[in-house]
């Protein structure tokens, strides 16, 4: 089953092979600041926030649609739980998690009322709550930037919840817990996408929305399912994103969205829907993570980072885009020589 | 052994005052091949959805193993055996085989989670019960029309299937798949199986059927064994008259240049040395099975897809035709086969579609779309081709297919072709528009046009051409004054050209 080819024509192997050839680069050049425990560590803890936004985001595309919305339900969650943490005075993390999640999946099923039941584009309703939700948290809930140390006692000290801590040059070096909901959110969306008639709903509806709808697949619960579920996902990273940074800032997370959907697609999902997978997603998520924090060890000027992530993916869209048509020209000789 | 499996009574079905089936009878023995033929429009397709529960029927009654069956549904239909495998197949091109196979089985269960194991288990069995080979963890998508055709097959006789509709199998097929599916259909007949086969390809119903079931205008003209039958009478049967329309006369005016002419055109793999010339005023008719090259001779004549060797001239010019612009250039206009994908913006509106080539031609002096010129230009060739539409502002896909094709017409001769490519221009046009959309050819032939029909619709070409030239393999083998040639010898010498 595993034979050669047919991993070398996966795009998670491709950009495998990047991703080492860039680490190796930039280790060779660089020795000392790239290859340390506390390095590996801030690139793991970068990939968090993002990570769990692809997640989402791999799903939407795999369906067939995109979400660029997830910034807004983040940062609305993020800022909306401070507020009701700060107000009750119930200081628990467990409750700033349960609060944003449950933020991030009623905000999610605004897009899944217009996208399932309207029938809108995704791209357009997602572009419209994008603005909506975050001009609503601007205007009602208030545009001030909260430090949460100032407020908040057990929700801003989660910043030092971590699972591995070693002596570095400096200090010393940790791992933070989040990194386990990433895995868990991971493993989790992995289960759905394989292993549930749910999760091959996505694909079939990404693949052939008509055929899956003959098939007996119900469109429109499949499509609530997607887009809360990417909302709880969002409305979560949001409380992460908030514990690492240790404050809630409203005009913050807007503006990361292109490039989670740029990881997920590097990741080997298609923009045109029915493919993808978590592994590349993850993979991807690395790749941009690796780039965006460590370029500067190779000496290349931050000015080059963006350049850098278009090229990628530009080759990294563009090889399985040539092979596809390759095979086309191979299939159309074949049918001529009859 | 053979057992009464369907059995329709005297079905009536109307739509908006229009009666597609005229009171039809029609009855299917399990492990029965029955070819149901007829032209677009005689209402065969209305009596597919009959059958599947689509369409319920304005009177008349179906019985399922002898019992009377007084309201199908799409549900009754699939629960009672019956499968119907459209033309698209329904398949999910980014799954597997093994899942698009087993996906349908899992979803009826009930499943809510996957068990990878008994996926492939589902689906070799399908694939044994058809007796077909394919990879199961190739993707779909990666696969030949014919190899999805199979696995839609496959798929359906794992529902249990007791009679198998096909709507057309065999239109996008080569000779050696029709073959491939055709040893498949009769695997499923010697399981009992019933086949209903859709088709108007005559050569091949003769070749599979055991019963032939001729339709004409809504109603069952002939109901016989296949053994019975020869091209010449289904045709009749199925037109309703021994010769189609009248022949186009064409009077050669002497010593005039061709309009075009090709010397020694070769594409590698495609075609290979290819002579012809056309005057004005010509209809010159192109045929050959399909991957005889003749869609590729058309689009290397249109650039679409450039000869590698040999000369075009074009009114005693030696032009080089690389590219579609070139061919525009030289005048040379070409209406592809499938006008869905390749001819029309289907959401846009009727008028729009007209002018899109031509839009430049009609900007005033400072470049902008001068709109009364527009809707004038538009307004000439709604009448010209007769397009019945209300409005032109309509969107394409709202009309039927005899109206769109006359759209594509109208597209592309208000770019004021001399020569004009027609791929195919009757397919899925019902019976009475085809016989009009000959009349505006052969209208356009008279105004001096040189026109080329490629086709393999064989009363068509008998209908409008005078000259027509038969493909094999990639060559010329014939070249046929139709005047001089029956309706009879020629679709035998194009089932010839097969072998």
């Amino acid at each position: 089953m595993l034979n050669l080819r047919a991993l070398f024509a996966r795009q998670e192997f491709i950009i495998f092979i990047v991703l080492v050839v860039l680490c190796a680069a930039i280790a060779i050049v660089n020795p000392t600041a790239f290859l340390t425990v506390p390095n590996a560590f801030r690139i793991l803890r970068a990939c968090i926030v993002i990570g769990i936004f692809a997640l989402g985001a791999l799903m939407v595309l795999i369906s067939g649609g995109i979400d660029v919305s997830f910034p807004a339900i983040a940062i609305s969650a993020l800022y909306l739980s401070t507020l009701i943490i700060v107000d009750t005075g119930i200081d628990s993390v467990p409750l700033a998690f349960a609060l944003g999640g449950l933020i991030g999946l009623a905000l999610g099923l605004v897009n899944a009322v217009f996208i399932g039941i309207f029938k809108l584009p995704t791209l357009i309703v997602t572009l419209g709550t994008l603005n909506l939700f975050r001009g609503a948290l601007l205007f009602f809930a208030g545009s001030v930037r909260i430090r949460l140390s100032e407020v908040t006692t057990n929700f801003a000290d989660a910043t030092r919840w971590n699972i591995i801590t070693v002596p570095a040059a400096r200090g010393e070096a940790s791992l933070h817990f989040s990194i386990l909901i990433l895995l868990g959110l991971a493993l989790l969306v992995w289960f759905i996408l394989r292993y549930t008639m749910l999760g091959r709903a996505i694909y079939a509806i990404g693949g052939d929305r008509e055929a899956a709808e003959r098939a007996g697949f119900n469109i429109v619960r499949t499509q609530f399912f997607i887009y809360g579920f990417v909302g709880l996902l969002a409305g979560i990273a949001g409380i992460v994103f908030g514990i690492l940074g240790r404050e809630a800032d409203p005009f913050s997370i807007v503006g990361t969205e292109l490039d989670v959907i740029a990881a997920v697609v590097l990741g080997g999902a298609s923009i045109l829907g029915g493919r993808g997978t978590v592994v590349g997603t993850l993979l991807g998520v690395l790749l941009i993570t690796v780039i965006s924090s460590n370029l500067v060890l190779l000496g290349i000027p931050t000015e080059w980072q963006r350049f850098v992530i278009g090229a990628l993916i530009l080759i990294g869209v563009g090889i399985p885009a040539l092979q596809g048509l390759r095979r086309r020209a191979q299939r159309t000789q074949l049918i001529g020589a009859v | 052994m053979t057992q009464e499996l369907l059995r329709l009574e005297k079905i009536v079905k109307s739509f908006a005052g229009v009666q597609a089936l005229k009171g039809v009878d029609l009855h299917i023995n399990s492990g029965e091949i029955t070819c149901l033929v007829g032209e677009n429009g005689c209402g065969k397709s209305t009596l597919i959805k009959v059958i599947s529960g689509v369409y319920q029927p304005d009177s008349g009654s179906i019985f399922i193993d002898g019992n009377s069956v007084s309201h199908l549904r799409p549900i009754d239909s699939i629960r009672s055996g019956i499968q119907v495998i459209y033309q698209d197949f329904s398949l999910f091109p980014n799954l597997s085989v093994a899942e698009n196979l087993a996906l349908n089985n899992q979803l009826s269960q009930g499943k809510r989670f996957v068990n990878w194991g008994e996926v492939r288990a589902i689906a070799q069995e399908a694939l044994k019960r058809t007796d077909v080979n394919l990879p199961l963890d190739a993707l779909v998508g990666d696969l030949s029309v014919a190899d999805k055709q199979l696995i839609a097959i496959s798929r359906a006789i794992l529902q249990d299937a007791r009679l198998v509709v096909m709507d057309e199998p065999t239109t996008a097929l080569t000779g050696k798949e029709v073959a491939a599916l055709f040893k498949v259909v009769r695997n499923l007949q010697a399981k009992g199986i019933a086949i209903l086969f859709v088709s108007h390809k005559l050569n091949e119903v003769l070749e599979i059927a055991e019963k032939v079931v001729i339709m004409r205008n809504g109603e069952k003209v002939l109901d016989t064994p296949a053994r019975e039958l020869d091209v010449r009478k289904i045709s009749y049967y199925m037109t309703g008259r021994e010769i189609a329309e009248s022949y186009y006369d064409y009077a050669p005016k002497p010593n005039e240049t061709p309009l075009l002419k090709v010397e020694h055109l070769t594409l590698p793999g495609a075609f290979d040395d290819i002579s012809f010339s056309l005057r004005g005023g010509e209809i010159l008719g192109i045929t050959g099975l399909l991957g005889s090259g003749r869609t590729e001779l058309a689009k290397a004549l249109f650039g679409e897809s450039p000869a590698k060797s040999g000369t075009i001239h074009v009114k005693g010019q030696v032009v080089s035709i690389r590219s579609i612009q070139d061919a525009i250039r030289n005048h040379i206009g070409y209406v592809p086969e499938d006008r869905l994908t390749e001819g029309l913006f289907l959401q846009r509106s009727i008028g729009s579609n007209i002018v899109t080539s031509t839009l430049k031609q009609l900007l005033s002096r400072a470049g902008i779309v001068e709109n009364k010129k527009v809707n004038s230009e538009i307004g000439q060739w709604v009448e010209d081709l007769r397009i019945k539409t209300r409005d032109v502002s309509l969107p394409v896909r709202s009309l039927s297919g005899g109206n769109q094709q006359r759209v594509v017409l109208a597209k592309w001769l208000s770019a004021k072709p001399e020569i004009l490519i027609l791929n195919g221009p009757t397919v899925g046009v019902d019976v009475g528009s085809k016989e009009e959309l000959h009349q505006i050819i052969k209208d356009l032939a008279y105004k001096g046009m040189g026109i080329i029909i490629i086709s393999d619709d064989i009363p068509e070409l008998m209908a409008t051409c005078n000259r027509i030239l038969l493909m094999r393999r990639g060559r010329i083998g014939e070249e046929l004054v139709t005047r001089q040639t029956g309706e009879g010898e020629l679709s035998a010498k194009l089932r010839q050209s097969a072998v």
